[in-house]
């Protein structure tokens, strides 16, 4: 079964157009990565899944049913941006009050993991560190025993040491609960690690979506002299050219070798989606400069 | 921290090598140096992922190319297992080989190519090598070029 399913789904507000034609296919089990510049629709993409928006058009499921359906929102658990929490409330009352709020939660593993965290009970939300506020919003989110887990740029305001310790918890749940994991994020060289599939959203849009290593193996960075002309086996994403060089990015088409005079070598993510949101950003400029015309 | 195998994976994040073939190339590299022995056993899933911060199914992916290479075996509920060994060629061989690397790099210092210049010599010749051999399957040399990582 699919942990998230949506067809043709877009979202108007008013007159602004949040997201079109979005129609992607999550496995279970997967991490996946939203990335996008801000404003790009990331959030709104994840307030659908988690039921927190309704559709303008088109349709969104999750675990198999419509998401923000009773057994959807039993089976999902969402950390939205900059981990919000009540600040005059203490861990416990937190605890308390989410266990009240929920048909399942799992109090033992909330307490347990407060302890490993050195969370005593009675601190207030609003004095914890920002790694602690995060580490207790994530554990009330996973005490709920969620098989989807949505997080909306779960480490942006955390430190490297913050940040690695909260990806350390997502990834553990991933290995013993088989959880499936869509999270937005701009830290695009830690997904690389984290990442099973990418969704890549411009201007609401999805430019483009993958599993992770497929899209490694099928972008390169070529090098070549400037007169040499692209050969038909790749698509061209992005050219930077001088004198006596030029480097292309592009996305292969084939397997065939790539021709003579090329030298190539494999792209990062990061490398890969800056190409992508380039081209998107330099399309736009030539498609008003045309309407301009 | 408890460890259930002798050897703990690092990684360096830029390297541009994927994951899991770091993870590959760090239990091949500890076969090769004795590290690792038949019966061993690697880290569990779940310790490399809670150290690391990495996705479990990259661990998997790691363990599984490993298995299929006939390194490794899983034992169900238990972890995975180191069972083969990677003993290249007999020291005899080795030492015959290693003879006659001595004699060219002799040749390449008297032509005056300075230590940069037969890093970047054997580099590109073995990666030629390596090409002119994939060439049979097709895109073996590119596919090649990322699974090795670190050649050039």
């Amino acid at each position: 079964m699919n942990a998230v399913v949506t067809r043709d789904l877009g979202k108007r507000f008013g007159r602004v157009t949040a997201l079109e034609d979005c129609s992607l296919e999550i496995g279970e089990g997967q991490l996946v990565a939203l990335v996008g510049p801000n404003g790009a629709g990331k959030s709104t993409l994840l307030n659908l899944m988690v039921g927190l928006a309704k559709p303008s058009t088109g349709e969104v499921s999750v675990l198999g049913v419509p998401a923000g359906s009773g057994v959807a929102l039993d089976g999902v658990a969402f950390v939205a941006q900059d981990t919000p929490l009540y600040r005059h409330l203490s861990a416990a009352d937190m605890i308390h009050l989410t266990r009240n709020l929920n048909r399942h939660f799992d109090v033992a593993y909330a307490t347990d993991r407060l302890r490993d965290l050195d969370i005593s009970p009675g601190r207030k939300a609003g004095s914890l560190s920002g790694g602690q506020r995060a580490q207790l919003a994530l554990t009330l989110a996973l005490a709920r025993r969620p098989q989807l887990l949505v997080l909306d740029e779960p480490t942006a305001q955390l430190d490297p040491l913050a940040r690695h310790d909260f990806m350390s918890i997502v990834m553990t749940a991933m290995a013993e609960d088989g959880l499936t994991v869509v999270l937005s994020s701009h830290v695009l060289a830690e997904l690389e690690r984290v990442a099973d599939y990418l969704v890549l959203i411009s201007r609401g849009r999805v430019r483009i979506d993958g599993d992770v290593v497929s899209l490694l193996t099928r972008h390169w960075m070529l090098t070549g002299v400037p007169d040499q002309s692209p050969s038909p086996g790749w698509r061209t994403i992005q050219k930077t050219s001088a004198g006596a060089q030029q480097h292309l990015l592009v996305e292969t088409l084939s397997d065939a070798p790539f021709p003579p005079g090329w030298e190539a070598r494999p792209v990062s993510l990061e490398e890969l989606t800056m190409a992508y949101l380039r081209e998107d950003t330099d399309a736009s400029r030539a498609a008003l400069l045309e309407t301009v015309r | 921290m408890d460890r259930s195998s002798p050897i703990v994976f690092t990684l360096d994040p830029g390297s541009g090598v994927p994951t899991y073939l770091q993870l590959i190339h760090q239990v091949e590299h500890a076969l090769r140096l004795g590290y690792l022995k038949p019966g061993d056993q690697l880290p569990k899933v779940r310790e490399v992922v809670a150290e690391l911060a990495i996705n479990p199914n990259t661990v998997l992916k790691a363990y599984r190319d490993l298995e299929s290479k006939g390194l490794t075996a899983g034992r169900p509920g238990q972890g995975t297992f180191v069972e083969g060994t990677l003993d290249q060629i007999d020291l005899a061989g080795l030492t015959g080989l290693r003879r006659s690397l001595v004699a060219w790099l002799s040749d390449a210092d008297e032509s005056g190519l300075d230590q940069d210049g037969i890093v970047a010599l054997f580099s590109s010749t073995l990666r030629d090598f390596a090409e002119r051999r994939g060439h049979e399957g097709g895109r073996g040399a590119l596919t090649d070029r990322r699974t090795a990582g670190g050649i050039a």
